[in-house]
């Protein structure tokens, strides 16, 4: 069987601009892999090397050593069949909301007519119907989120690679939108890598929940099939008594790597 | 947002300043108003600084009797076209060298030198090369438009949050979609933030090369009038001048508003 998306040892150093001799390996020797329509979660301690791993993924960087390959054909470049959910800001801010979601449909030369009735469209599912004509910066944390998540579903990509998308919501938006995002995935099933701190969140989302260890030279200590039925509600999901049995499995494996990340940020 | 009738109080305290400066101008130079303390002539004093009525009157006479309208449309070509023509140098050359790593190398150390170099020394140059008519003082408001453009557009470009670049590659775009929607508006803040220097300087171009050799515009009109020694048609063209620059800025700041209107701008909240 081809994989979605396929990283085979993956090591990544980055070097000091200033000198050559500081260096850094962030990722070591990862292999991580995505069956058509497979969702993975990927949890580790912050600054383990998570946003590194779908850089690598989405093409935006090259890594040391190690292939990457997309539906069996290996990725030269930036991965064309993939979406991509940026951790921090992405939207341009002197495009307004609308402009914003309609942005890649515009770049693949759709006619005005048709990319604005879709545009218009997606505003409304994220919630943001009347909100089109605003810009970045008149807009919350969370609604710029939103706008993000309907520019890339716009698309329709083959690959999702969210980078802790709902970090920044509340916790109803976003459990509405952790719901909304299974509704949608479940419609049309894509391949997913959703990466988060968020242990909870990861399990309920998942169909498999892939745990990293701290840096330096990060690399994945477990790999868990959550095996709770679908459709599910995450906010249910989380009184399942097979829920409580995983998060605890998971958990005790990550501790460690947790205390160990934190402890080496506050060197 | 300042309310409207400090706002109003404002502008009355700019009047009475302007208002001010004209009469005190008027009192130390007329004739006759003050007893001699500095200059023993009386009529020392306007022969150097001027009278602020004759200033007026003359300005009066050049708009009514039309004389300055051929002057100052000569000016505005020139202001104009140096301008626009520094602006665009200055945009293309900007990108182009901010995204071509090793072509900003290698021209680094020219550009700074040209950077350093006082231009107005080439205004001879460009006389012999380009004649005495408007071309002259077009190519020296170039050369003094085309480096602060450029400089902000290159800082502009290289700014660009990395980021927006990646997703906005995602999404699909081409190179050349890229320059489009991205490093373009990107830049064009920069860009607006250098246009206000820019106007002043493209009027500096031509005012000074008029200035230096030329026979229409305003800066001939000021030329002559020294030549005889006439001080008050000086100041006559050098408030025209200034007035004329402020209503190019301001068409400036207008663009700017239409064109910038993405940009978050502070206090944007509405006080009842
Ligand atoms: N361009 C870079 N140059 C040098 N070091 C880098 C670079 N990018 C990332 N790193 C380092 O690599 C490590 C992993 O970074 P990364 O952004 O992948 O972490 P993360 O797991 O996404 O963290 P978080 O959960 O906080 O977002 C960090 O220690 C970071 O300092
Ligand atoms: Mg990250």
């Amino acid at each position: 069987m081809s994989f979605a998306l396929a990283l085979e040892n993956i090591t990544c150093t980055f070097v000091s601009r200033e000198d050559r001799a500081v260096r850094y390996t962030a990722v070591k020797d990862t292999t991580l892999s995505v069956a058509p329509g497979e969702f993975v979660s990927v949890v580790g301690p912050t600054g383990c090397g998570k946003t590194t791993l779908l850089n690598v993924a989405a093409g935006l960087l090259e890594p040391s050593t190690g292939k990457v390959s997309v539906f069996g054909e290996p990725l030269a470049g930036i991965n064309t069949r993939a979406g991509y959910l940026f951790q921090s800001e992405a939207l341009m801010p002197w495009r307004n909301a609308l402009d914003n979601i309609t942005a890649g449909l515009e770049f693949r030369g759709l006619e005005a007519r048709e990319y604005l009735e879709k545009g218009n469209d997606w505003l409304r599912r994220v919630g943001l119907g009347g909100f089109g004509d605003r810009y970045p910066h008149q807009l919350s944390g969370g609604m710029r989120k939103r706008v993000s998540l309907a520019q890339t579903l716009i698309l329709d990509p083959q690959i999702l690679l969210m980078d802790e998308p709902f970090s920044a919501l509340d916790v109803q938006t976003r459990q509405l939108m952790e719901n909304e995002l299974l509704e949608l995935w479940s419609a049309n099933r894509k391949s997913v890598v959703f990466i988060t701190h968020d242990l909870e969140e990861a399990i309920a989302l998942a169909d498999r929940v892939v745990v990293l260890s701290a840096g330096p030279a990060t690399h994945p200590i477990g790999d868990y099939r959550i095996d709770i039925p679908r459709p599910r509600d995450v906010a249910e999901v989380r009184l399942v008594p097979r829920f409580i049995e995983l998060h605890r499995e998971i958990w005790h494996a990550m501790k460690d790597e947790v205390l160990k990340g934190y402890a080496q940020q506050l060197q | 947002m300042r309310s409207s009738s400090s706002n109003l109080a404002l502008r009355f305290w700019q009047a009475l300043i302007l208002v001010g400066v004209f009469a005190a101008w008027h009192l130390l130079t007329a004739p006759g108003i003050l007893p001699p303390i500095y200059f023993d002539d009386p009529h020392r004093a306007p022969f150097l600084f001027g009278e602020p009525l004759k200033v007026f009157s003359r300005i009066w006479v050049w708009f009514a009797g039309g004389d300055i309208y051929r002057h100052l449309w000569v000016t505005l070509v020139e202001t104009l076209l140096a301008f626009v023509i520094g602006t665009v140098a200055g945009l293309a050359m900007g990108i182009w060298l901010a995204l071509a790593p090793t072509a900003s190398a290698i021209f680094d150390p020219y550009i700074k030198a040209l950077n350093a170099m006082p231009r107005v020394i080439l205004a001879p140059i460009f006389f012999v090369w380009f004649g005495l008519g408007i071309a002259s003082k077009v190519a020296l408001g170039v050369t003094l438009v085309f480096f602060i453009v450029f400089f902000n557009v290159y800082q502009g470009v290289r700014e660009v949050s990395p980021v927006v670049l990646a997703n906005v590659r995602m999404l699909g775009a081409s190179p050349k979609q890229l320059l489009r929607y991205v490093y373009l508006p990107s830049a064009m803040s920069w860009v607006f933030a250098s246009l206000h220097n820019a106007v002043g300087l493209a009027f500096v171009g031509a005012v000074v090369g008029e200035y230096l050799g030329s026979s229409e515009g305003v800066g001939y009109l000021i030329l002559q009038a020294e030549g005889v020694f006439d001080i008050n048609t000086v100041f006559a063209g050098i408030l025209v001048l200034t007035v004329f620059a402020l209503v190019l800025d301001w068409v400036v700041t207008l663009a700017e508003k239409r064109l910038m209107g993405w940009q978050p701008r502070s206090g944007e909240t509405e006080r009842i």
